[in-house]
């Protein structure tokens, strides 16, 4: 599994380098460092998204709510920026990060308790945190001169050269490679995605550890929502409407299978990186939007089409076994 | 085998005909495996014939290469004197053959006339499907069985398994199937219904079909069944009339065998008990279990499918709550909740289905054995990758591992060294009791002797071992003490001196001596 999956993100990695050698044949100026740092900044926020997710489809389940609740948790942040310009920042991500988390518990807890299909689950809550934002905001907009200039101007902050955002981003994926890498629950995600059976064997709650990958979605969803708000300065219950379909999208490119089990921490990122460049680049090279959507489809597809010759192999090796037994 | 009694050449006495199906010379290998070898089979019109087996004798290959579902490597099959090749489950379909199986493939969210007609429904002038005509005929088809109370309308979910084997049936005589293979059709069905099955087994008699029934249950055998033909390893060993052939007979036909190798010989130092189980209970699959394990013993547990003892051992590992029953390790009460706390607090389970079961494929080797040790290989919650590495070598080499690396991924190695790595990551644990469901099923017999040799190796170092085993040589060969389950009880403890087969698939079967 290993060497297969680093494959894979070597030839995502190359398929980016020849995205950008392209580009750049266009607009010369696209491979400068500083423009790459840019579009990274530009891509964090999907990046994060894309973690989470990833961690959902790797347990056989899907969260469709996720921009659902960014858009809540963002309205919620916002509203109390708004009434309480003094509640300090730090606090309020904590805010959004727990809000968040609540709500991906619920699609967690209906999951494991009740046993609903994770589709199921959270195409209802997609519809319901929507709902829900509309409710708290009584449908008005939260615009940016309601908002403190703490709240709007943190992730723009420089720091070592770099936004903050994008340093929160490093920080996130950081803290995803160690969790999916060296933890027990990072493990337990993985097992139960291969073989759900034989982790009730090995001891794993294969309910809890689905609950605990929706905490986690959620969790990441509240962290973007703060960090949306603030970055497009406008809180509103149409922000990030239909987001959850290029989240989803970012994973499939970056190689996470959607039967589950099999994925990577820089799979997620670098198919958000993709996704990326194409929104932010291909614009500027006076690409046609439709283009832009014809690409990420195509791109879609083809990772989906490898991902299916990778994993055919193993599916004849149980096959066989299973005849023989 | 001596295949020529059973061909269109030599009438016996009693034949009402020749023959509607004979097999002969059957042979069907998988990869390590040789499932049927050289076998033969005849079924006449109006009668019953009984295959008796003990389980991995061939029966169920068999059925399978009857339906179209496998093709034999070499062998004839003749179905009226014309020889046939059944290369696809419709092939079988066209020449009449049908199947009835323990569990019934239906269709559950369909109806039970679009159940019975599937694949040859009636239809208009224009190619549609006539559900008028569909309906009355399936109406006709049920009433003429004597189960009119069955509505063709009805959702086949909606009935009871007995209902089921009916619309089954139903769907062999609308497709006049001549030749109907029964699969341990009784098996989910009460005393009532099973009477009432076999008078509709009367009937196809009457009707002339051949009838192959597969059960373990001798009093139906004796009460349904004209023929017997017994299999023993993918060998047909035995056929005739019932009426000649006595119980005891059949069941010595069933066990008596070369041994094909040699277990180990162990001295064995049985201690104090470690694992007692009292009155334990499940409100379906078991009932009043109380055994004792002690310390250094392989128990063995045998009885036929469906005598419960993997639901006890599931019920002992934590994962099948408990109705009622209490149980002791090592002088300490213990009820697992989960299969976490059993591995907690020494026992663990190394269950039956190995792809399914026990092994991850796709995780390497070193991962998969960590998998249930995870607590124990992190510091402050971080994964050490050089513990994990360790207690996977420490484990794989002890048990004589192939592999070119502990970061290979474990599908891409056999199915003897898959069921060490399960094994190395259960006594990874560290553990005091091991139950092993089955540990040598499908693998082949070098792979077994490994096995037979480690674990004659963890009761020497003083753990205890369950063996579910349904194996006779393995049963008797490896344990000290064997318990017999049948339909969800104890039927007998024996000490494993002097005991023999046919003692014991009689207390499995409830035949008496």
């Amino acid at each position: 599994m290993k060497t297969l999956a680093k494959h894979r993100e070597i030839w995502l990695l190359a398929a980016i380098a020849g995205l950008v050698a392209l580009i750049s044949v266009r607009f010369p100026g696209f491979a400068r460092p500083g423009n790459l740092a840019t579009v990274f900044n530009d891509t964090s926020i999907l990046m994060i998204l894309a973690l989470g997710q990833m961690v959902v489809i790797l347990t056989r389940s899907i969260d469709l709510s996720m921009a659902s609740n960014l858009a809540f948790t963002g309205m919620v942040v916002a509203m109390i920026n708004a009434a309480f310009p003094a509640f300090p920042i730090p606090l309020l991500i904590l805010v959004a990060i727990g809000v968040g988390l609540l709500l991906g518990a619920l699609n967690g807890l209906l999951v494991w308790k009740l046993g609903i299909p994770p589709i199921v689950v959270t195409l209802g809550t997609l519809t319901i945190y929507r709902g829900a934002t509309f409710l708290i905001s009584g449908g008005a907009w939260v615009n940016a001169d309601q908002m403190s200039p703490a709240f709007v101007g943190l992730q723009r902050m420089q720091l070592l050269g770099m936004p903050v955002l994008s340093w929160i981003a490093i920080t996130v994926i950081a803290l995803f490679f160690v969790l999916m890498s060296r933890t027990s629950v990072g493990r337990s995600f993985y097992a139960i995605g291969v073989n759900p059976t034989a982790s009730v064997y090995a001891g794993i709650d294969v309910g809890r550890t689905k609950f605990l990958a929706f905490c986690l979605s959620g969790a990441v969803a509240g962290l973007c929502g703060y960090l949306w708000i603030s970055r497009y300065v406008i809180a509103s219950v149409e922000v990030a409407n239909g987001y959850e379909l290029n989240i989803i999208a970012a994973c499939v490119i970056g190689g996470i299978s959607i039967a589950g089990g099999i994925g990577s921490v820089a799979g997620a990122v670098l198919g958000a990186l993709f996704l990326g460049i194409i929104s932010t680049a291909l614009p500027v090279i006076n690409v046609s939007p439709f283009w832009q959507m014809a690409i990420s489809g195509s791109a879609i597809l083809l990772a989906v089409v490898l991902n299916a010759r990778g994993e055919r192999k193993q599916g004849r090796i149980i096959l066989r076994k299973a005849e023989a037994a | 085998m001596d295949t020529k009694a059973h061909t269109t050449q030599t009438p016996m006495r009693d034949h009402p005909a020749t023959p509607r199906l004979t097999l002969a010379g059957v042979t069907k290998t998988f990869p390590g495996v040789r499932a049927l070898h050289n076998v033969g089979l005849s079924l006449y019109p109006g009668q019953v014939t009984a295959l008796i087996g003990e389980n991995g004798a061939g029966k169920s290959t068999l059925v399978k290469i009857l339906t179209g579902i496998y093709r034999p490597d070499a062998g004839t099959i003749t179905v009226d004197g014309r020889q046939v090749s059944l290369a696809s489950a419709h092939d079988a379909f066209e020449q009449g053959i049908t199947a009835i199986h323990q569990e019934t493939v239906l269709f559950d969210d369909l109806s039970v006339a679009e159940n019975i007609f599937l694949g040859h429904a009636p239809r208009t002038r224009f190619g549609t499907i006539d559900w008028r005509a569909m309906r009355s005929r399936a109406a006709e088809v049920l009433k003429g069985m004597g189960a009119a109370h069955i509505d063709p309308d009805a959702r086949l979910k909606d009935l009871g398994i007995a209902n089921k084997h009916l619309v089954a049936v139903a769907r062999a005589m609308s497709i006049d199937a001549q030749i109907v293979i029964m699969d341990e059709p009784t098996a989910a069905l009460s005393a009532k219904e099973i009477e009432d099955l076999f008078e509709l087994i009367d009937l196809l008699k009457r009707e002339g079909k051949a009838i192959l029934f597969i059960s373990h249950k001798f009093d139906e055998i004796y009460r349904i069944a004209e023929r017997y033909t017994v299999f023993r390893d993918g060998e047909m060993v035995g056929e005739g009339l019932l009426a000649d052939a006595s119980q005891n007979e059949i069941v010595k036909m069933m066990v008596g065998r070369a041994v094909d190798h040699i277990f180990p010989e162990r001295q064995p130092q049985i201690g104090a008990p470690m694992l007692s189980v009292s009155d334990l209970s499940h409100p379906t699959e078991f009932d009043g279990i109380s055994f004792e394990l002690r310390k250094g013993e392989i128990l063995g547990f045998y009885g036929l499918v469906g005598a419960g003892r993997s639901e006890l051992m599931h019920a002992v590992f934590g994962i099948t709550r408990t109705s009622r029953g209490t149980m002791t390790l090592d002088g300490a009460p213990v009820a697992p909740r989960s299969a976490a706390e059993a591995i907690e607090a020494g026992v663990v389970y190394v269950p039956e289905e190995r792809g399914k079961q026990g092994v991850v494929i796709g995780m390497p080797i070193f991962k998969n054995v960590s998998l249930p040790s995870l607590k124990r290989t992190s510091k402050s919650g971080v994964l050490q990758l050089k513990e994990e590495f360790g207690l996977a070598r420490k484990y794989t080499e002890r048990l004589d591992l192939r592999a070119s690396s502990l970061s290979q991924d474990v599908g891409t190695l056999s199915g003897g060294n898959q069921q060490k790595v399960v094994i190395a990551k259960w006594l990874a644990t560290d553990p005091k009791v091991i139950i092993l469901d089955e540990p040598t099923k499908g693998i082949d017999i070098g792979s077994k002797a490994a096995v037979h040799a480690f674990m004659a190796e963890l009761v020497e170092q003083g753990l205890s071992v369950i063996m579910v085993s349904s194996e006779l040589p393995e049963i008797l060969g490896m344990s000290d003490r064997v318990v017999v389950m049948r339909e969800g009880r104890i039927a007998a403890v024996y000490d494993n001196k002097g005991l023999d087969a046919v003692t014991l698939v009689q207390t499995a079967a409830g035949i008496a001596a």
